[in-house]
């Protein structure tokens, strides 16, 4: 496979696997090159950490998680990595990343991500966590989601060689 | 929507990783004791009332290019219609109305930083709004899907 192909194949691979009995050939069909050759870069991908994972991709609004909560806290730089760690393990966060600041527009530093079925048991749930973890006393704010407009996988291939595809 | 009890057993052991080879729904099939058939008329079904997003791998974006975390402030009689440009960016995904002054919450990918620099400035030259960018610094936890005991 050759560059060109290998860009076109990353850029498929965004899109999703096809939902036919053999999803390999038919991209294979798709860059003019063998199923092998596919299934071979995919697998070498895979190996190098190119992919977080591989597998189904869900939407959690459709599955009945309808409160997404952003919670946003401004931890002190010192202990931001320790109070990160803590929070990312605990239970019912989905995400949890550090963030740069932009005063005096935005104070807030560390990020979570928490679904849940219904608004008032995600509140409850946030409150919780902030209590055992003795976080309640930094500021702190809870951006519940009111609509998504669009939800899909990143698109990292470059766009002119999308529009080659 | 309601979840059969094949399409919950696909979420839960696939979601996380699935067989790669020449055909993965019949290796999953096998995992499961169902057909290909089965497999894929329900990863159709899931795709079509908007639960499966797609099958296949989520890149690992610090590996796969840049992307960054976006917020506007966006006046009340202005959000759908900036809402619906911002979608159109092929750059954008994830974008959601959010409860809070800065209203509008939105990841961007690309190849590069310099790419992202040059959406953000488009963005802000387009709507006269300035985007609040937030790359990610550190990361505590990533997304690793669903917590399976949940679905149910």
């Amino acid at each position: 496979m050759n560059t060109e192909q290998h860009l076109e194949l990353r850029r498929l691979l965004e899109q999703g696997l096809p939902l036919v009995p053999r999803p390999y050939r038919l991209l294979a069909e798709r860059l003019g090159c063998a199923e092998d050759e596919v299934l071979a870069q995919v697998g070498e991908w895979q190996a190098e950490g190119l992919f977080r994972r591989v597998g189904l991709v869900l939407r959690h609004h459709a599955l009945g998680y309808r409160a997404n909560a952003m919670l946003v806290l401004d931890i002190p730089d010192a202990e931001v990595d320790d109070v990160g760690r803590r929070l990312g393990q605990a239970p019912g966060v989905n995400l949890c990343y550090r963030r740069p600041r932009r005063p005096p527009q935005w104070r807030y530093n560390l990020f979570c991500m928490i679904h849940g079925r219904e608004r008032e048991q995600v509140r409850q749930r946030i409150a919780a966590l902030l209590g055992e973890q003795g976080l309640a006393h930094h500021p702190h704010a809870l951006l519940f989601s009111i609509r998504a407009y669009k939800q899909c996988g990143g698109r990292y291939a470059p766009a002119a060689e999308r529009r080659h595809g | 929507m309601e979840l059969d009890n094949l399409s919950r057993r696909l979420i839960e052991r696939f979601q996380h990783g699935m067989p790669l080879c020449p055909e993965p729904y019949r290796a999953m099939a096998e995992a499961l004791d169902c057909t290909e058939a089965d497999v894929l008329d329900r990863l159709a079904r899931l795709q079509a009332e908007g639960a499966l997003s797609r099958v296949g791998p989520v890149f690992e974006h610090r590996r796969a290019g840049a992307s960054t975390l976006v917020a506007l402030s966006v006046p009340e009689a202005r959000l759908e219609q900036v809402a619906a440009r911002i979608s159109q960016f092929p750059e954008v995904n994830h974008n959601y109305r959010r409860e809070h002054r800065y209203n509008l919450w939105f990841v961007l990918t690309g190849p590069d930083r310099a790419h992202l620099s040059r959406v953000l400035d488009e963005i802000e030259a387009e709507t006269g709004l300035m985007p609040l960018d937030l790359p990610m610094h550190t990361a505590y936890r990533i997304d690793l899907g669903f917590p399976l005991e949940t679905l149910r």
